[in-house]
């Protein structure tokens, strides 16, 4: 039965290469999209935590920095 | 409508519905993967080269759903100097991109049990090799310039110009004689494809949809933290 799946009357060359070569690209374009987005986070957090008391008062006030600061894990509203 | 598309509202939305996003296309390339693989009938003619179409279809119209509304935001952009909506385009461009690859690939692949080549110089084929080249010219058009008004302007040259081939790929089948079949899902006639095979190319096109759908969103964030970044060194 495995077997069967695999070869698919010698088809299964093609087809399991069509499969995978479209999972690949997912994965890929999944990561390096992920990484692409952390990237910018990281950078945010690190401008953020260098701000002076009264400028972090202002860019909180902001709807969208909240929001980035709401995925930092150990930043203290 | 634009409401939706502002950006606080899309960054606010993307937080919350990424997750979810995720694992419905989990579950959702999960079934279809096995009705592709297994559940699904082989062809009485190509046999199980068929299930091929279950990756080649869906990326195809994916490749081309998303230039076209690529198109149509550059020109509302240009229109209505929103530049929220060159943002959203230059977002979906690399979903698209890599959906125009896998179908060409794929193709590719499929082509040679069935017409014995893994290439041909086929109208819809070279009109789809030339979607690719406008997705790759489109991104690469954010990345090669230094002025971000230059940057914007050839971008939106290149989403408009390319707009033209959507037509000209979809119809290449009806105006020419080509080695490529012709629709066999229509949306305003009958369908010639049996719902043992119409199913499964419906859950694999979703699921394919809902990823473009995480990595636009994950794109859309990064671009406007991208902008909160300039902004913080403003303050």
């Amino acid at each position: 039965m495995i077997e069967k799946l695999f070869s698919m009357e010698g088809y299964g060359i093609f087809v399991w290469s069509a499969f995978i070569f479209t999972l690949f690209c997912c994965c890929i374009l999944y990561l390096v999209t992920k990484i692409q987005l952390k990237k910018q986070e990281n950078k945010f957090f690190v401008k953020f935590g260098k701000l002076a008391e009264d400028k972090i008062k202002i860019a909180k006030k902001q709807k969208i920095n909240k929001e980035i600061l709401v995925n930092k894990p150990d930043y203290n509203f | 409508m634009f409401q939706i598309i502002n950006p606080k509202n899309l960054f606010s939305l993307s937080n919350k519905i990424r997750k979810i996003l995720f694992f419905s296309f989990i579950i959702l390339i999960a079934i279809g993967l096995s009705e592709a693989l297994w559940f699904s009938p082989k062809d009485y003619i190509q046999s199980h080269a068929v299930r091929i179409m279950y990756v080649h279809v869906p990326s195809a119209w994916i490749s081309l759903g998303t230039f076209l509304i690529m198109g149509l935001l550059s020109i509302f952009s240009f229109i209505l100097k929103n530049k929220n909506f060159l943002i959203i385009s230059k977002c979906l461009a690399s979903s698209g991109f890599m959906f125009s690859l896998v179908a060409l690939v794929t193709g590719s692949i499929w082509g040679k049990p069935t017409w014995g080549t893994w290439w041909a110089w086929d109208s819809r084929i070279t009109a789809m090799l030339l979607l690719g080249f406008f997705y790759l010219m489109y991104i690469l058009s954010w990345q090669i310039f230094e002025k971000e008004e230059t940057k914007q302007k050839i971008s939106t040259i290149i989403a408009i110009l390319g707009i033209i081939n959507i037509p000209i790929i979809k119809f290449s089948v009806d105006w020419w004689s080509t080695l490529h079949q012709s629709s066999s899902v229509n949306i305003l006639s009958k369908s010639t494809i049996h719902s043992s095979m119409m199913v499964p190319l419906v859950i694999m096109t979703v699921a394919f949809v809902v990823f473009s759908a995480i990595i636009f969103l994950m794109k859309y964030n990064a671009e406007i933290i991208k902008l909160k970044n300039k902004g913080l060194d403003r303050l």
